[in-house]
């Protein structure tokens, strides 16, 4: 795994002429992890967004060494192709083997689009195109949501094999999720 | 965990790229319309000799200007789903955590546009031809007009895709907004039709590279822009 690492200083979130956060300092080092919480609406998501480089922060600085990879409501994977070939696009373009399928219990969906899926199932989808990106820096906003209990169990495990591996993770989620050794991030102490 | 790997190459990303984007717009394809446009583009060709009467002159004098409209018009057709889709999948952030620019991807997918409709349209041209009586000698100019038109249609057609995307009504603020932009390839790409008119073809082709040159550029910064 690649050296990772990830912080942010006095980071600042605005949306639309509300600010959601501000003064949020955060610092992981490889192996290590941080469980974002807090209530709907409160910029979860918006972090997660802000730490990934995918929006610009209205202040403070976001730093990230290693590629990151994103897991959020949206499964990233074409809704019309069957889930085998959907992921073989990210097999191609990632040029590895999404060998966690099995393991996520996807094995006998390979020929089912996408779009048929269930909430859970696309989760779960999700999650074997993340590992597969192989990326150290993971960004899972509300990956539990649709799991059920067995899953969110092997989610639990999974995030702490990444991070014993070497990798980092910032885990946003509403549900409680064991990630032992972690940070917890409570966003409405942030609350501007 | 799989195993570590290095990153492919960006040959290799752009290739699965071009590959996806062939199987979704070609086609068969998903958002294959590649045959709606066509079949739109034949069927304007048969409209005009019922509008304007069976003059056999009148339609041979007038038929390479139809022809013309009538790409114009199929190019616009599929643009709604140039773009939008990818990025309300998530698909364009993914890719942008990946680190490639989004100058890349519009590329790619101004040849995949072109690949899907360019082709395709100056096969239909021939069915088309015969049913506006035009000559051979003007065929043979229509056809090479097309050629190194068409590349700059496609070109403008991904680039209004980006900027109307996400915008309520996109796609039909998208055909109104890709009709001025492509006056250029069709006064020049019409106008070889005319005597004495054959530098009409590489001015068309002129138009088209420096289309092609600006589309990457300005749909990158328009799906970045979609995104922010």
């Amino acid at each position: 795994m690649p050296v990772c690492h990830l912080s942010a200083t006095a980071l600042a979130c605005r949306r639309g002429d509300r600010v959601l956060f501000r003064g949020l300092d955060l610092t992981l080092q490889a192996g290590q992890a941080c469980q974002v919480a807090g209530a709907n609406g409160i910029g979860k998501s918006s972090l997660i967004r802000l730490l990934a480089g995918l929006a610009e922060p209205f202040a403070g600085t976001v730093e990230r060494h290693g590629e990151a990879g994103l897991v959020d409501e949206r499964p990233g994977l074409d809704p019309h192709l069957p889930l085998g070939r959907a992921l073989a696009f990210w097999e191609r373009f990632d040029g590895r083997s999404a060998e966690a399928v099995g393991r996520l219990g996807l094995g006998d969906l390979a020929d089912v689009p996408v779009r048929f899926l269930s909430t859970g199932q696309k989760k779960r989808a999700a999650l074997a195109r993340l590992i597969a990106q192989g990326a150290p820096v993971w960004l899972l906003d509300e990956p539990l949501n649709g799991l059920d209990v067995d899953a969110v169990a092997l989610v639990e495990t999974i995030v702490a094999e990444h991070c014993a591996a070497g990798g980092l993770a910032v885990v946003a989620s509403h549900q409680p999720i064991a990630l032992p050794g972690a940070q917890r991030i409570e966003l409405r102490d942030f609350a501007a | 965990m799989s195993a570590p790997s290095s990153a492919p190459t960006l040959a290799r990303r752009l290739a699965a790229l071009l590959r996806r984007d062939l199987a979704l717009l070609l086609l068969g394809g998903r958002r294959g319309g590649a045959m709606l446009p066509l079949l739109f583009f034949v069927a304007v060709a048969m409209l005009f000799p019922f509008a304007v009467g069976p003059d056999a002159q009148v339609l041979a004098r007038t038929g390479g200007g139809v022809i013309w409209v009538a790409a114009l018009l199929a190019a616009i057709l599929p643009l709604d789903r140039l773009v939008e889709p990818d990025l309300e999948l998530g698909l364009f952030d993914q890719w942008a955590l990946r680190g490639l620019a989004e100058e890349w991807i519009m590329a790619v997918r101004v040849i995949a546009h072109w690949l899907s409709f360019g082709p395709p349209l100056m096969l239909a041209a021939l069915p088309a031809s015969a049913l506006l009586g035009i000559g051979a000698e003007t065929l043979r100019t229509v056809e090479l007009g097309l050629l190194v038109g068409t590349p700059g249609l496609a070109a403008i057609g991904v680039m209004v895709a980006a900027l109307t995307a996400g915008l309520r009504g996109g796609a039909a603020l998208a055909g109104l907004l890709v009709i001025p932009l492509a006056v250029p390839l069709l006064v020049f790409g019409a106008g070889s039709l005319a005597p004495g008119g054959e530098t009409g073809i590489a001015l068309t082709a002129a138009v088209s590279l420096v289309l092609l040159a600006i589309a990457p550029f300005a749909g990158g910064a328009a799906v970045r822009a979609a995104r922010a």
